[in-house]
């Protein structure tokens, strides 16, 4: 039983701190750590700085490319990367659609994808939900008809994050009605550039854009874009759930978001003294930071544990690191929402996209990121698996319910 | 990095947990609740055959020189067992107290038969007004020819209920001092009574308590009680692990054989969220316990305090959502006395309150800064 980093990993830590210190550009940098919103250039632009670095899939066995890191070291990276205020990588094609092409993707598909995932050049998002499959994602009702050496494709597909920027989407279709909701499926990938296929952006109450309705109308995906077998595409879609449990929980995010909101606390003031300072206040503060410490020793005993073999696989493990991370990353955006009291009502979206001017004094640039954090916080608990959805999974699994 | 047990604190925690399934089972428990003293010094001779009551004594004394992950080791299963008697007490906060005091003559005199279970210790570091702070007790000690007086009142509502000798701390000049006060000192009132949770304790009444000069242990005692508070807070968030792991267990299984509605009350997924929550709090509290027991001795004082402080608090907010999800999702006959998960309950509220309660711990960890 030790919780230190031995010194080879902690070199590793300097290594990873150095590079993103030299290597982030300066505009992104502040964006993110403004709260800002990020666009294409700033993502793609990090993931490219990461490739030339040969960091382009830290989360990759040596074999496809990647730097091939222990668990614990892909903590570290993203730790630290989300420490210095570098953009989030995102999951769709890096760790989602990534592993099912290493695990069922014919040599083909692999090679023809995954460099391009991990340069950067091809951005991924997932076809999974549908207006009428949410949490029961096995009663998806986009159909596949093989005709030929084709699947002609027609449905609709929501809440796609990133459709707009996305050149490519893998998605969940029926490709036979009469079997069982499971096992009827097929796990296709989709050119977004194809005929037919509609990318309608839906605004959220944050005021942004990041999630989409994909209409797909007689969209023709050649059966060499279907991976593995047909109808087994539920088997890959359960695979790829519960496979992310390093950074799932988002220890790195929170932890600057307890920096930033001491910071917060420490300008905003209750009873005419920093927020900081407020009894009642820092109780509360202390309750949302205990229990990162908590959830961090959590989530460092699932990695030690991946760390030792190939545990991987949908399990109880990655249920408790999500609900327990979004919870407690939404009770840190409530505190900050509380440190600034009727502060933070001031919002312009506006405020939000281009440069970061900086200026504090501005009320609504000051205001709107954080009420904006609060605002899109909510959907943590919901995507990915809804929180109840989890605690199902746990109930199953581990109590035998 | 390592989140695993050695080989010896494996074998430990087998051993210490195959004890409690053959000597220890709630029917055996319960026997020796509705006797007096309501615990058992057959039973605690047996814990000392096993080693407990020498885990961390040091060698030189007949210790087997343990540390605090082989405590965590060694305290998860009796946990699961709700055992009473005062190991806690005597092999973890009193050998820690003692050992700590660095007084070589003190720990020649006292640490052998602690090791040995031939005396039973137990702290007397609280106090009613005192609350949780350890640093200013109202009890005094004035020096009287070669020797000590004291005069004030502790608490003891760990294990003091058994113990033979009470290490209490008092005034001393302008500082705090520790004394090895025998259970039957003249002028010591002793008030035995049992918690709510079954446990031994003790109140005390120090009334012109004469002592030797040997009684004193160590010179200024500060330092060896902050960490002996650092070391009981982890050793009973390992206790309170076990108890909270055997809890949801007990109600998991509950779920899946009463019927109602003509079903399995475990197939309503209100029901089944509940459990799920008691069983996410009881991996937290385990992940509490690792925390405390790899940092409570830590040198660097901010990281000592703060994962102590995340510790306790941590364990005390999932014991009281393990034990009342409990209690609610058994219904009326989770109350009676009859069935263990009540006494589980009962055990994991007084853990909650011992060696700090929350809001003690959330201010130590805001001021740890």
């Amino acid at each position: 039983m030790n919780l230190s980093y031995d010194d080879a990993d902690e070199a590793f830590r300097g290594e990873v701190r150095a590079f993103v210190a030299a290597a982030l550009p300066e505009a992104t940098r502040r964006k993110v750590l403004g709260g800002f919103e990020l666009d294409k250039h700033d993502m793609q632009g990090w993931q490219k700085a990461l490739h030339r670095q040969g960091w382009g899939a830290p989360s990759w066995p040596k074999a496809f490319g990647g730097p091939g890191w222990t668990p614990v070291r892909q903590f570290i990276f993203d730790e630290e990367c989300a420490m210095a205020g570098a953009p989030r990588l995102l999951p769709f094609g890096l760790k989602m659609v990534a592993p099912v092409l290493m695990a069922f993707g014919s040599p083909e598909q692999q090679q023809r994808f995954l460099p391009a995932i991990m340069s950067g050049e091809d951005w991924w998002c997932q076809g999974y939900s549908e207006p009428g499959s949410g949490s029961d994602l096995a009663s998806l009702r986009t159909r596949a008809e093989r005709r030929g050496d084709v699947y002609v494709v027609n449905g609709q597909k929501t809440w796609t994050t990133m459709a707009q920027y996305a050149d490519w989407m893998f998605c969940l279709v029926r490709t036979d009605a009469a079997a069982k909701p499971q096992a009827g499926i097929s796990f296709l990938l989709i050119d977004m550039r194809s005929k037919g296929v509609t990318v309608r952006p839906i605004r959220l109450m944050d005021g942004g854009c990041e999630v989409n309705e994909v209409f797909l109308d007689d969209v023709e995906v050649p059966v060499s874009l279907r991976v593995g077998e047909e109808n087994k595409g539920w088997t890959y879609a359960k695979y790829l759930l519960g496979h992310e449990r390093t950074n799932i929980a988002g220890v790195g995010l929170s932890r600057r978001a307890v920096a930033d909101l001491k910071e917060l606390a420490a300008r905003e003031t209750i009873d005419g003294a920093p927020a900081l300072a407020d009894p009642l206040f820092a109780a509360r503060l202390a309750e949302a930071e205990i229990a990162l410490d908590i959830l961090e020793i959590t989530n460092l005993r699932v990695i030690s544990e991946d760390a030792k073999g190939d545990r991987r696989g949908p399990g109880p493990a990655a249920s408790i690191l999500k609900l327990r991370g979004t919870e407690i990353g939404q009770a840190i955006s409530e505190l900050a929402m509380q440190a600034m009291g009727e502060n933070a009502m001031p919002f312009d979206r506006d405020r939000m996209v281009g440069e970061v001017a900086g200026n504090r004094d501005d009320a609504a640039a000051a205001a709107t990121p954080v009420a904006a954090e609060y605002l899109t916080l909510r959907k943590t608990t919901i995507y990915g698996g809804s929180n109840e959805i989890q605690k199902n999974i746990i109930a199953q699994t581990v109590l035998g319910l | 990095m390592d989140f695993d047990f050695t080989e010896e604190q494996q074998l430990l925690r087998q051993t210490v947990e195959r004890f409690v399934a053959d000597r220890y089972d709630f029917d055996a428990r319960r026997k020796i609740i509705a006797q007096e003293p309501g615990w058992s010094r057959a039973i605690w001779s047996d814990l000392a055959g096993l080693g407990l009551t020498a885990l961390l004594v040091p060698e030189a004394q007949g210790g087997l020189g343990g540390t605090p992950v082989d405590a965590l080791a060694a305290l998860e299963p009796l946990g699961k067992g709700l055992v009473l008697e005062p190991v806690l007490a005597s092999a973890i906060v009193a050998a820690t107290l003692i050992e700590s005091a660095g007084d070589a003559a003190a720990s020649a005199a006292l640490l052998p038969d602690l090791a040995s279970g031939e005396r039973i210790f137990a702290p007397a570091l609280y106090e009613r007004a005192a609350r949780y702070d350890l640093s200013a007790p109202g009890t005094r000690a004035r020096r009287q020819g070669a020797g000590f007086a004291l005069d004030g009142a502790k608490t003891a509502m760990c294990g003091g209920g058994a113990a033979d000798v009470f290490l209490v701390s008092a005034r001393l000049d302008d500082g705090l001092a520790l004394f090895a006060v025998p259970a039957d000192a003249p002028g010591l009132l002793v008030q035995r009574e049992r918690g709510y949770d079954g446990t031994p304790v003790a109140t005390l009444l120090v009334d012109d308590v004469k002592l030797g000069a040997d009684a004193r242990i160590g010179a200024d005692a500060t330092a060896a009680v902050a960490r002996a508070r650092d070391v009981a807070v982890a050793g009973l968030a390992a206790e309170a692990v076990g108890a909270m792991r055997q809890t949801v267990a007990l109600t998991a299984d509950y779920l899946k054989t009463r019927q109602q509605f003509g079903r399995p009350i475990g197939s309503f997924q209100a029901l089944q969220h509940a459990c799920v929550d008691m069983f996410v709090a009881s991996e937290e509290a385990w992940s509490a316990a690792i925390l405390a027991a790899a940092r409570c001795l830590d040198p660097d004082a901010r990281t000592r305090m703060r994962a102590v402080a995340a510790a306790k608090a941590t364990i005390n907010r999932c014991a009281r959502l393990v034990g009342q999800k409990a209690i609610q999702l058994h219904g009326g006959v989770g109350m009676t006395d009859e069935y263990a998960v009540s006494h589980y309950f009962r055990r994991l509220a007084a853990i909650e309150r011992l060696f700090g309660d929350t809001d003690y711990w959330l201010k130590e960890y805001a001021r740890a800064g």
